[in-house]
């Protein structure tokens, strides 16, 4: 079991105190606090070894190329990938997603292709097909959600065909952190011979994830959602896929050769190797640095740890708001084991908004509205809901406020 | 400087079906905003002085002891920027 009390000495920022309280951090799925050694490995980096990576002959630049592609080595321990050429760095889960919609879209899906999408997805994981989907002429299917906010397996089932060139799932909701299964959906997808990519975003920092055991031919997450800084995040590429796939962007970094032909008047491109092919212009190099350290500090955590304290803080949290607490609705499954450490509630005759601003207003932080998934919303028929979601560094006594907190807006 | 950029940090509107916008006063003048309000809008709630639900002409209200208001139903910025103008004057 990790030990949350040793763990908040590493987080500068739950010293501080909002509106006089004691900052309580619960939107842990919109973003995750930072440890100081995240923070130091990031000062460091800009004090010690600051120079662009790759192509140069100087000593700086070949620290932080070193530093650059050891960040991807140790994202490809993390989740288990075959190598640092499986794992692309970009700036987000929204922009891995983009990236395979791209490719794959202006590439390879054609008319009559079909791409299936899951109602619960956040709108990072939504939107991208359907911009697609206009350019290339390809279907979008939806597949349902059931009331408890788990996948209707058999509206999948439904869905695929031969047709389904890719299928497109979230891990874990950002909703409701239910946990769908993976390994299922990737094995019917690749019966069908369809790619299968799936939104880490709020599986990767809470749980062991592992891209063999998932079966998943792409995997994107984010490197904020899990202690590391914003604008960095990952996608994993199964190698023979990437190999095949067309880049993303085009510029420097990305290209082994530029050649002018002064007889057709035109270039002649070749790509560079993996992951590079796939990471045009500068990259964030300090972005790479302070994720290495992020991760670091999750193994070293250990993520079976992680996963066992959100769920202890998440059936703590739970069983309280039901006990004590008469207005309160807990949104997606009841049971804690079917889910991560994120619960989405309302109190009757409250907003979503108000909920939030009450809380606020004590220095608990939590999110309100649709969570970027309104789809998702309109399926549990709701204008909007609150979300408590748990990080590493939360306790049970964080919970005992949060709930004396709602009683009270209960009142309202 | 107008009297709401006067009291006035920032305004964000809120994801959701309600579509309603939260106002989020000045740090160092968040006191001072939420007097001028509770002097010329009418008190129909409060709890424990944290929060008051309040009505002005046709628009309700909910303003926050933490310096933040919720408005519902509003047509547009320009209909949040006169209510405004008239509650902090």
């Amino acid at each position: 079991m990790l030990d949350p009390y040793k763990i908040r000495e590493d987080f500068p920022i739950l010293e501080r105190k909002v509106n006089n309280n004691p900052l309580i951090y619960f939107d842990n799925a919109a973003t995750s606090q930072k440890p100081r050694q995240v923070i130091e490995a990031i000062k460091s980096f800009y004090e010690n070894h600051n120079a662009n990576v790759h192509r140069a002959v100087h000593t700086l630049s070949q620290e932080a190329s070193e530093l650059y592609e050891n960040a991807h080595e140790e994202v490809a321990r993390f989740i288990n990938a075959s190598g640092m050429e499986e794992t692309i760095f970009v700036r987000g889960t929204t922009e891995a997603i983009n990236l395979v919609a791209y490719s794959q879209g202006l590439h390879n899906l054609k008319e009559n292709d079909e791409v299936i999408v899951t109602l619960m997805e956040h709108h990072s994981n939504i939107v991208p097909w359907e911009i697609l989907s206009k350019i290339a002429g390809f279907n979008i299917k939806y597949v349902d959600v059931n009331n408890d906010g788990t996948i209707n397996y058999e509206s999948f089932e439904g869905a695929i065909s031969k047709k389904t060139k890719i299928v497109c799932v979230s891990h874990v909701s950002n909703v409701t952190g239910v946990v769908n299964d993976v390994r299922r959906i990737a094995k019917t997808a690749h019966e069908y011979g369809s790619l299968v990519l799936v939104d880490g975003a709020q599986s990767v920092p809470h749980l062991p994830v592992n891209v063999k055991d998932l079966d998943a031919d792409f995997l994107a997450f984010s490197g904020h959602k899990m202690l590391g800084p914003t604008g960095i995040g990952v996608l994993y590429g199964r190698r023979e896929i990437l190999e095949e796939m067309e880049p993303f962007q085009g510029g420097g970094e990305m290209i082994r050769a530029v050649e002018f032909s002064s007889k057709t008047r035109r270039c002649s491109i070749t790509w560079n190797d993996l992951p590079w092919k796939f990471e045009a212009g500068t990259p964030n190099v300090c972005g790479g640095v302070g994720l290495t350290e992020a991760v670091k500090y999750l193994k070293k955590v250990g993520m079976e740890n992680v996963k066992e304290h959100e769920e202890a803080l998440t059936k703590y949290a739970m069983s309280k708001m039901r006990e004590c607490c008469k207005k309160v609705k807990i949104y997606g499954p009841q049971t804690p084991t079917a889910k991560c450490g994120i619960v989405p509630f309302g109190v009757d005759g409250v907003s979503s908004h108000d909920i939030a601003l009450f809380l606020d207003n004590y220095g608990i932080m939590v999110r309100s509205g649709f969570h970027c998934a309104q789809p998702l919303h309109e399926v549990f028929r709701l204008n909007s809901s609150a979300r408590a979601s748990f990080y590493i560094y939360n306790t049970c006594e964080e919970i005992d406020r949060f709930i004396e907190i709602l009683k009270e807006i209960e009142q309202f | 400087m107008g009297i709401v950029e006067d009291y006035v940090a920032r305004t964000e509107g809120t994801c959701g079906k309600e579509k309603d916008v939260i106002v989020i006063f000045k740090y160092e003048k968040k006191d001072e905003a939420i007097n001028r309000i509770l002097k010329r809008a009418k008190v129909e709630k409060s709890l424990a002085g944290i929060v008051f639900e309040l009505t002005f002409k046709n628009f309700s209200f909910r303003l926050y002891r933490s310096g933040k208001a919720i408005f519902r139903s509003l047509k547009n910025k320009d209909e949040l920027n006169a209510v405004l103008s008239e509650l902090l004057s």
